[in-house]
């Protein structure tokens, strides 16, 4: 099998220190391939976000390392990190994150436009992403004039622009009715089938099972996986564990 | 079982022979509950007994194999009126069907030595492998893209399937974060107690 798209291995998060010392994670190996879809499942408190947000190269691991196409993310710096985020990593965050003072449009744009794309090109793409996400006639509303599904859907919008390899997605179907948050994992399901990396937290195992995968985190260790690629287990038994 | 009923409602649609019940039947549930034809042909035969279906008898009957000998079967006036009935009457739930999973994690949780921390994870993951194989299903095949009737009745029978993979799910997990807060409980009163004459119980044993 290919080198994933997302290697995080033996990964450990530690917050504060001593008597308030949480850990997070604790030697989380974890996968994700080209064209797979992962889901992560877990009570809260269990480290979804954290496993997220260190995928993302928005956290740093206290121990471990965490590889995006082969590349030590740790090692990529600050510049190079917000880089990758703009480029070929999509994140849908638990909050969506969108900045009020802009359009829908100009939301989803901008993450192409700081990696210096014309705007009229960026705009393009915004478009064609607001158009997956069926919120095409929304382009030019400010997010306080969107219901939180709307807005959920534009975050998700964002997260797909252009071409990007991983998408990482924390509760994407929150705030979404039954029929919306299934089509946002259509969409999440048909990035993948066309070649991308996706990890989804979500809560709901209607959701889970999209993916080929469902892992299980409990007090930040992996518990439990089902759907595991059999050859990966023999390859590499802990991770499965 | 519904059997019975499931049978009358089809020959409501028409005369049919005991195979074409079966395949009819497969049709709208997908072989969720395969149905053999030897309980079609016993069905039938009680239900003619109890005078709901009676055997057609040359005319009357359009299929062509009905040369080929078949005994085909119409709904009597007495099945109408069942079959109506049945329609506008509740599926009754006084009478839960027996749940072997709540059985086994009811005795589980009383029975000594059982793990039941790795019960509850294996079933969980047992599920979440069943449940995306429905919502494999869902996504191609015949219940995605429903444009016969029979084909929206098979996706939502999946999708049944799908609400009650998924509510087992939700309900193992209230049942680990349960015996999680039992097992915690359990302690602090353990240490109350003299460690020596205080014996380890159940939910303690499924806390990894
Ligand atoms: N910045 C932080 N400082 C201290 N502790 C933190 C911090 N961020 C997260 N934690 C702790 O780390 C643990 C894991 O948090 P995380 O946000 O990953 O959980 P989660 O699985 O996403 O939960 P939820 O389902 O509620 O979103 C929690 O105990 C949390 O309180
Ligand atoms: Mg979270």
């Amino acid at each position: 099998m290919s080198a994933p798209v997302l290697h995080l291995d033996g990964v450990t998060r530690i917050h504060g220190e001593g008597e308030t010392e949480v850990h997070a994670l604790r030697g989380v190996s974890f996968r994700a391939h080209a064209g797979e879809l992962v889901a992560v499942m877990g009570p809260s408190g269990s480290g979804k976000s954290t496993l997220l947000t260190l995928a993302g190269g928005l956290d740093q691991p206290t121990r471990g390392t965490v590889r995006i196409e082969g590349e030590d993310v740790g090692a990529l710096g600050n510049a190079g990190r917000a880089r990758m985020r703009r480029t070929s990593v999509g994140y849908v965050f638990q909050a969506f994150n969108l900045i009020p003072a802009l359009t829908a449009a100009e939301n989803v744009a901008l993450p192409r436009e700081l990696d210096g794309e014309k705007s009229r090109a960026a705009r393009r793409l915004a478009m064609t992403a607001l158009e997956e996400v069926g919120i095409l006639d929304l382009a030019d509303r400010y997010p306080d004039a969107m219901s939180g599904g709307q807005q959920q859907r534009v975050a998700i919008a964002r997260a797909i622009v252009g071409e990007r390899r991983l998408i990482l997605a924390d509760e994407p179907t929150g705030a979404l009715d039954t029929d919306t948050g299934e089509e946002i994992l259509r969409l999440l399901r048909a990035r993948c089938d066309a070649g991308a990396a996706g990890v989804l937290v979500t809560h709901e195992a209607r959701h889970a099972a999209w993916a080929d995968r469902v892992v299980f985190l409990r007090d930040g260790v992996v518990v439990d996986e089902s759907g595991a690629d059999p050859v990966d287990d023999l390859l590499e038994p802990e991770a499965a564990r | 079982m519904s059997i019975r009923q499931a049978m009358l409602a089809l020959l409501e649609d028409g005369p049919m022979y005991g195979y074409q019940l079966r395949v009819e039947f497969e049709q709208r549930t997908g072989s969720t509950w395969p149905l053999n034809v030897g309980q079609v042909y016993t069905t039938l035969s009680r239900l003619e007994r109890d005078g709901l279906v009676e055997q057609v008898v040359g005319e009357g009957a359009d299929h062509a194999s009905d040369d080929a000998g078949h005994v085909v079967y119409r709904v009597t006036e007495a099945g109408r009126g069942e079959v109506s009935e049945w329609f506008t009457t509740p599926v009754p739930r006084t009478q839960p069907p027996r749940d072997e999973l709540a059985i086994k994690l009811a005795l589980a949780v009383t029975v000594r030595g059982v793990d039941v921390g790795t019960l509850i994870q294996r079933q969980r993951s047992a599920t979440m492998a069943a449940l995306q194989d429905y919502t494999r299903l869902k996504r191609s095949g015949r219940a995605a893209t429903p444009d016969q009737p029979e084909d929206l009745a098979w996706s939502l029978v999946l999708d049944a399937l799908v609400f009650d993979a998924e509510a087992e799910i939700r309900w193992l997990d209230h049942c680990e974060a349960r015996l999680r807060r039992a097992a915690v409980d359990g302690v602090r009163r353990d240490a109350r107690s003299t460690p020596d004459t205080s014996a380890s119980t159940a939910p303690d044993r499924s806390v990894r």
